[in-house]
C-alpha cells in the first residue's frame, strides 16, 4: 500500500546528543580498513588543522542512520521494514566529524514516492553539534520493495 | 583543511589512483559491529537466501566507505571531502571462502568547481559489475 503523502515534510525532533568518541573512530576506521593515522593519531590530524582526530567520511551514517529510526518505525507512517533496502546515499559535509563531538541529528521526510509498486522515502538529517553548527547533511533513499503477488 | 594536491595541478580527466579493496565474511562481521549495522543479510547465508539474495552481500555503506578512500588517500586530509554521494545499484556478494570479493575502485574528475573544489567521478565493480552508481565526491584541494 502506497504511504501517506501527508508525511512529506514531516520534521521529527533531534535526538539525544551521541558522543563521538576517540576508540569509536577507531574501531570505525580499522572495520573499513583504514591507515590514514589522521583518524587515530591527534597530531596527525592537527597537521591537517583539524582540533582532534576526525571520523572517516561514512562514520556519521552510524548515527544519521539510527537516527532515522523515528521515521522507519513510525506506526503511523506504516513503512514494511522487512522490505526496506537502501538505495541512495549522499552527505553534504560542513566540518568532518571529529572525536568529541557531541552530535544531534534532526530527521525530515524530503519525499515519498511510489513507483512502480515500491514505496521510496527520501529522509535527511541534519547533523548539529553542541554549539549549534551544523556539521554534516545526510540524505538517505529508502525502497521498500512491492509485496510479492499473492 | 589541507590537501595534498594542488588545485592547479589537476584537470578534467585527472586519473587518481585506482585500489583493490577485499571483503570477506571476516570483513563484514567487524563492520557490523564498528557501524551497529548488525543486520542477517550481511553474516547470515540462510537468511540471505531466504529474502533472495544469492547469498551473503556486503554493506551497501561499507562499499560506500571504502570508494572514498580512494580520494582521501589521494588528498592525504579526509577534511578536504566537502559532499559524497552513492546510489547502490547492485550488491557485493561475499561468498564463504577464503577468498571472498573485491571492490574495484577508480576515479577521475570530472569537473573543476569554485573555491579550489573538484568533483570526483568514482567507479566501483566487484565480480565485473557495477555496484555504484553516480558516485561523486566533491573535494577541496589546496
Amino acid at each position: 500500500m502506497a504511504l501517506d503523502q501527508s508525511f512529506v515534510g514531516r520534521t521529527y525532533p533531534p535526538t539525544p546528543p551521541y558522543e563521538v568518541g576517540r576508540e569509536k573512530i577507531r574501531e570505525f576506521a580499522d572495520a573499513v580498513g583504514e591507515t590514514n593515522p589522521v583518524y587515530t593519531d591527534r597530531e596527525a590530524a592537527k597537521a591537517f588543522g583539524h582540533p582532534d582526530v576526525i571520523a572517516p567520511p561514512t562514520f556519521v551514517f552510524a548515527i544519521t542512520f539510527p537516527a532515522a529510526g523515528q521515521i522507519v518505525e513510525d506506526p503511523q507512517l506504516g513503512l514494511d521494514y522487512s522490505r526496506v533496502v537502501h538505495g541512495d546515499q549522499k552527505f553534504a559535509y560542513n566540518r568532518p566529524v571529529r572525536a568529541g563531538d557531541r552530535l544531534t541529528v534532526t530527521s525530515t521526510i524530503e519525499g515519498i514516492k511510489s513507483l512502480a509498486g515500491n514505496d521510496i522515502l527520501d529522509i535527511r538529517g541534519e547533523v548539529h553539534d553542541e554549539a549549534g553548527e551544523h556539521v554534516v547533511t545526510a540524505w538517505t533513499k529508502l525502497v521498500a520493495r512491492a509485496a510479492e503477488e499473492a | 583543511m589541507t590537501a595534498k594536491i594542488a588545485y592547479d595541478d589537476v584537470e578534467v580527466g585527472t586519473e587518481l589512483p585506482a585500489q583493490t579493496f577485499p571483503v570477506t565474511r571476516a570483513t563484514l562481521v567487524r563492520y557490523a559491529g564498528a557501524s551497529g549495522d548488525f543486520n542477517p543479510i550481511h553474516w547470515n547465508e540462510k537468511f540471505a537466501k531466504e529474502v533472495g539474495l544469492p547469498d551473503v552481500i556486503a554493506h551497501g555503506m561499507f562499499t560506500m566507505a571504502e570508494a572514498i578512500r580512494v580520494v582521501t588517500d589521494w588528498t592525504g586530509d579526509p577534511g578536504a571531502v566537502v559532499e559524497y554521494g552513492v546510489r547502490f545499484t547492485k550488491p557485493v556478494v561475499v561468498p564463504n571462502d577464503d577468498q571472498g570479493a573485491l571492490i574495484e575502485v577508480s576515479g577521475k574528475v570530472a569537473a573543476k568547481l569554485d573555491d579550489n573544489t573538484v568533483r570526483v567521478d568514482l567507479t566501483a565493480i566487484s565480480a565485473g559489475q557495477k555496484v555504484l552508481g553516480m558516485s561523486r565526491a566533491v573535494v577541496r584541494l589546496a
